[in-house]
């Protein structure tokens, strides 16, 4: 890569990897929420449908601390995780990638639910009659009609994780190959003098990338709502 | 095969208390909007639940509430085509068809050859294309043909011509007589028009305000006083069997009822030919001596079964005519000017241009 240091370039890879493990791991939990909030009636669903939303409100800051006293090495989660599956998330990119996660969550439930809530029960309910379980119709009926709205979804997702900034910096610091993501990079480049010039570069790319994201998933969900109205 | 259904259902205007029995063939569920009917046939599909109560189809249970039995949908093996059609729209007719029929196959039941419904239902050019460019009448066919091809032991079917205007209605309505003819699984059919109970039905259960009123061939519930205000004093009128004996060069057809000829505008029809004949109760006149110098061209000797008067100025005459009852609509000025009164004769007058194409409708030769 010509264009960018390798520095810069490792941030940019940083970001998308961190993003793209974000995106995929909360995709199935994203679903499964989107469908308890759209179809579901169970006590607690104003209580779930609040944590889920909560990221979107709560200062980014509080966030990460919030994840640092859950999911550090020495807090409660954070070390069963390590005593069990030797997992560590705590500076470390996989901490990123949880806080990315986390904070994309409420973005990718609010657009899976609105798919889901237009779809007609009366199809599920035909699909019943005609031999299939609960969970053939999920798969046969709902989740293809629901594909645009899962699109979209991961893609606004994957959009805001590559920008994350506040709770992944509180929770996981800002170490070069290992945290610094392309929001942390941008924000250091500007801290050392004669760095203007790596920020701009990377703040370019930035919006390449978002630009890209969102024409892609434009394009995507078009092609598949046209399948689904049945044209 | 046969269906035997009771359930009771609590609902905040009123209850459904029904119990009826259903035999092979075409049994017509019919009532007014908010009788219930639909209440029936979601029970039976397993999409609702009901207070109390049990349905068999064929010995097996597919639900009672006193057994605790309660079969979910997807196993109980029962055919719905709902008021709209419900097809699938991210897939093609091909696919919306071949849905049920996978399951099906899955569970090993016996499924019709797709190639045999797909010609009844006349959808053959119509496989390769998504719901969302077909007309109603279409998509109803198509979604026929897919709860047909699940492989059902019972077919329910929802007002299936309710969301069609009256073309698509008249297109449709030959496929349903095919289907009712060549298939073999019974048919429950909702519905709350007297010309479709008429024309398709072989067993009628008629029902109001959640209770059944009367129950059996529509040629008994139709010539019915009884039911006369769940039928709707408007579409009051017996069903008659006729066979087709000759058509005259002056476009009148002449057919022969169990209690002497009719003659009909030109039936489209063989000689020889059954056909059903629905004769509206208000185009009956009554006389108590046969008519000379009369237009009209049909005069049947009758026998007064009884009369019903109903709360407005009509009276509802059931009459015997040979084998078969019909049913005439008069005034009750009219009816106590004549003296009429159960077991007196007299002689029915019908103007033949009266009966309407669509009121006339051909079985077959042999029947059914």
């Amino acid at each position: 890569m010509e264009y960018l240091s390798p520095e810069e370039w490792s941030a940019v890879a940083l970001s998308l990897r961190v993003s793209f493990w974000a995106t995929l791991v909360s995709l199935p939990l994203g679903v499964l929420v989107a469908m308890l909030l759209a179809r579901g009636d169970f006590p607690g669903k104003q209580l779930l449908n609040g944590i889920v939303h909560l990221p979107l409100i709560l200062p980014p800051v509080v966030t990460g601390y919030l994840l640092l006293a859950t999911f550090g090495r020495r807090a409660p989660v954070g070390s069963f995780l390590y005593d069990t599956f030797g997992l560590v998330f705590a500076f470390r990119w996989t901490g990123a990638a949880l806080a990315a996660g986390v904070m994309a969550f409420p973005l990718m439930v609010r657009a899976i639910r609105l798919a889901i809530e237009a779809v007609d029960p009366k199809l599920e309910q035909a699909a019943g009659t005609l031999g299939a379980s609960r969970a053939m119709v999920f798969a046969t009926v709902t989740l293809p009609l629901i594909l645009p709205g899962i699109i979209a979804g991961s893609v606004l997702a994957f959009a805001k994780a590559m920008g994350e900034f506040g709770a992944t910096i509180t929770f996981v610091s800002n170490i070069p190959g290992e945290t610094q993501t392309l929001p942390s990079a941008i924000y250091a480049f500007m801290q050392v003098p004669g760095g203007e010039a790596s920020a701009a570069r990377l703040v370019l790319v930035s919006i390449t990338v978002a630009m890209a994201a969102l024409l892609l998933s434009e394009w995507v969900s078009r092609l598949v709502a046209r399948r689904i109205r049945g044209a | 095969m046969s269906l035997s259904v009771a359930l009771r259902h609590a609902f905040s205007a009123f209850a459904l208390d029904i119990a009826f029995e259903a035999p092979a063939g075409v049994t017509a569920l019919f009532g007014r909007s908010g009788s219930g009917k639909t209440t029936v046939v979601n029970a039976l599909a397993g999409l609702i639940a009901v207070d109390a109560g049990h349905a068999r189809v064929d010995g097996d249970t597919l639900f009672d509430t006193r057994q605790g039995v309660f079969v979910p949908p997807h196993l109980r093996r029962i055919g719905y085509v709902f008021q709209e059609a419900r097809l699938f729209p991210h897939m093609t007719v091909r696919q919306n068809l071949g849905y049920g029929r996978w399951f099906a196959r899955r569970h090993g039941a016996e499924v019709a050859d797709t190639g045999s419904v797909v010609e009844m239902l006349g959808i053959g050019a119509l496989l390769a294309r998504r719901p969302g460019t077909l007309s109603g009448g279409e998509r109803q066919r198509v979604a026929i043909g897919r709860a047909l091809l699940s492989g059902p032991r019972l077919l329910l079917m929802d007002e299936p011509l309710a969301s069609l205007d009256e073309a698509r209605k008249t297109e449709i309505l030959p496929y349903l007589e095919r289907l009712s003819r060549e298939t073999k699984v019974p048919i429950l059919y909702v519905s709350h028009s007297v010309a479709e109970v008429a024309r398709l039905a072989t067993t009628v259960v008629a029902i109001d305000e959640g209770r059944v009123v009367r129950a059996g061939t529509p040629s008994e519930v139709l010539s019915d006083p009884q039911a006369v205000p769940t039928l709707g004093i408007r579409d009051a009128g017996a069903v008659v069997g006729a066979t087709v004996t000759a058509h005259h060069a002056d476009g009148l057809s002449e057919l022969a009822i169990s209690g002497g000829r009719l003659l009909l505008p030109r039936i489209a029809a063989e000689q020889g030919a059954r056909v059903r004949v629905r004769i509206h109760a208000h185009d009956i006149m009554l006389s108590l001596t046969p008519q000379e110098g009369i237009s009209a061209l049909n005069q049947l000797p009758v026998e007064i079964v009884s009369l019903r008067r109903g709360e407005g100025p009509g009276v509802v005459v059931q009459l015997r005519c040979g084998g078969d009852r019909l049913l005439a609509r008069i005034t009750r000025r009219s009816a106590e000017a004549l003296g009429l009164a159960p077991g007196l004769a007299c002689h029915a007058i019908l103007k033949s241009v009266a009966v309407a194409q669509e009121d006339v409708w051909v079985e077959g030769k042999d029947g059914r």
